[in-house]
């Protein structure tokens, strides 16, 4: 399915300083429907460019990390469960503490 | 030459003495000026009691208490259906702490005074900087050197002396802090570093208080509100403290200058829809500025969590825990944005600046390294420096090797008295990572110069530009 994949905060350093990424991601490991948990580990795999320890950390992603599907947290649409639609957007975003 | 520098010093030292005493005739004026209104507002105005004791007085109303000078001031947030009277009685009431007197802090707090909050509290340990003047434009160039908090509360008085400023010239931490926001009704986190994001907001979290929370770096900037009305904390947000190496600073990472003008004014907003009950204020939700493509985001967040260590349901933070709290140690970095001082390497693999001074002075021959991104390497750099940027440093192996061959002196020819091999960077953090990188490489013998570039503007060349 065709989705957009965003990062901000000082990630998309870590995918050749490109923001907006328009991809076309299938279901990983048999899943029947792409979830986040498959997304994440397609993005390391083919998004991530460097340091994938400041994307990821264990199955999730690192701490100070937001992640928002269609602009909505992703801890109220179930985390990694979270099921994917057409056309979504996903975002990564880096929590900023500079002033 | 001589009697010039003589001369100067005296000038320099007489405009200093100048500007002192400007400031106090400024600030006696200013206190003097604010005397006489307080005795205008309690005896009616001045003028009109001398001069025309016929005339009809207006009636003072009995919904407010609003003075016919304040009336006059606020006359146009008087004249907004939705703030009215109200609102600007509930400012004029109401208090509100800004926690840093930087890029956010600055046009907080200048709005914040203009706009009639009560009373005003200001927290800063720091000093005015020139490089940082791009941003914190509450600053003037005559308090250069001199604590920002005074700086800002002169700044603010000097907008609106009917508004009390009380300027705070402490770092914040757990041992001032509980007494410091209990005198306010609202905190705006206008700070640059994790673990003192966390302290406010547990602080707050602690005394219930709604925390106006802002962020900015590079051309990106962040706000919310937290602790408010069932909404989240920044701990409900991000209970794990982020690896050091994620946290960049605008003085590393650099900051448009107008990016955290346009949060902190926003902070500012924020602050005043709660002091005076107007509007909706942004909580769980978060705002997303993107001042690159010109995008503003509204996103939505996760509400309070029931299971949060400061505000969930079973929170340990009481005052006694929050004041024993090692906020340093929790996010492992310093409560300020001053960048950390490595030392990876041993002795032998080091060289001080003046030292490397001494050897090109003595013709020895060596090749230089610059591990700085190439952006850096733009702004300034040593002559006679290679710039490999410390990010794929692992690729230029053949370069270095060559670079050496070519620098190696024609007779004599022993390999192993071939040209030394010196890595340079900002501070003296990234060169030592490249020299355990070369070492790694092939390159046993490269060393780094400690305290890099900054070091050398202050111990070899001072007219070396400083960034
Ligand atoms: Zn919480």
């Amino acid at each position: 399915m065709k989705l957009t994949i965003e990062f901000g905060g000082g990630l998309e350093l870590l995918c050749n300083s490109v923001k907006v990424h328009n991809v076309k991601v299938d279901p990983q490991d048999g899943e029947e429907k792409l979830t986040m948990k498959g997304l994440l580990s397609w993005v390391c795999k083919n998004l991530i460019k460097e340091r994938p320890e400041m994307f990821m950390k264990g199955d999730t992603v690192r701490p100070g990390v937001l992640v928002l599907v269609n602009d909505c947290d992703w801890e109220l649409s179930g985390q990694l469960e979270t099921p994917l639609e057409e056309k979504d957007v996903v975002v990564f975003i880096s929590t900023l503490h500079g002033g | 030459m001589e009697s010039n520098g003589g001369d100067a010093s005296q000038i320099l030292g007489e405009i200093e003495s100048l500007k002192a005493e400007r400031k106090d005739i400024d600030d006696r004026i200013l206190a003097l000026e604010a005397q006489l209104r307080e005795i205008s507002i309690t005896n009616g105005t001045v003028k009109s009691d001398a001069s025309s004791p016929s005339v009809l007085k207006a009636a003072s109303h009995p919904n407010h208490q609003l003075s016919p000078d304040a009336i006059y001031r606020y006359s146009r947030h008087l004249l907004l259906p939705s703030f009215g009277v109200q609102g600007q009685s509930n400012l004029l009431n109401s208090s509100v702490l800004v926690v840093g007197a930087g890029g956010l802090g600055s046009p907080a707090l200048l709005y914040l005074a203009a706009c009639g909050v009560g009373h005003v509290g200001i927290v800063d340990h720091d000093v005015v900087e020139l490089n940082n003047m791009h941003r914190q434009i509450i600053h003037t160039e005559a308090y250069i050197g001199l604590p920002k908090v005074e700086s800002a509360a002169h700044a603010c008085r000097l907008i609106n002396s009917t508004v009390k400023i009380v300027a705070y010239k402490e770092a914040l931490h757990t041992s001032n802090a509980l007494e410091i926001f209990s005198k306010y009704d609202v905190i705006i986190d206008a700070t640059d570093n994790v673990p003192s994001r966390y302290m406010i907001s547990d602080c707050c979290v602690v005394l219930g208080k709604p925390l106006v929370s802002g962020a900015a770096l590079g051309l990106e900037g962040q706000l919310t509100v937290y602790n408010y009305k069932g909404g989240p904390c920044y701990r409900c947000l991000f209970p794990s403290p982020p690896p050091t190496t994620a946290c960049q600073r605008c003085s590393d990472s650099g900051v448009l200058g107008v990016v955290p003008g346009v949060i902190g004014t926003l902070q500012a907003l924020e602050a005043i829809k709660i002091a005076s009950g107007i509007g909706e204020p942004l909580f769980a939700r978060m705002l997303l500025f993107d001042a690159f493509s010109g995008s503003i985001r509204m996103v939505k967040i996760r509400g309070k969590s029931l299971r949060c260590e400061a505000c969930g349901e079973k929170s340990a933070f009481t005052p006694a825990y929050f004041q024993e709290f090692d906020y340093e140690k929790f996010t492992n970095s310093p409560l300020s944005a001053a960048p950390p001082k490595l030392n990876l390497l041993p002795p032998d693999s080091r060289i001080s600046c003046k030292e490397y001074n001494e050897k090109v002075l003595g013709n020895e021959p060596h090749v230089l390294i610059d591990v700085r991104p190439a952006h850096h390497f733009n702004i300034v750099s040593l002559p006679n420096s290679l710039s490999m940027p410390l990010s794929g440093l692992e690729t230029r192996s053949p370069e270095i090797s060559a670079a050496l061959n070519e620098a190696q002196p024609q007779e004599g020819g022993g390999s192993s008295s071939g040209a030394h091999l010196y890595v340079v960077c900002r501070r003296g953090n990234d060169s030592q990572r490249a020299v355990r990188l070369l070492h790694n490489m092939g390159f046993p013998a490269a060393k780094d110069i400690v305290g890099g570039l900054e070091s050398w503007a202050r111990e070899v060349d001072p007219n070396f530009p400083a960034y």
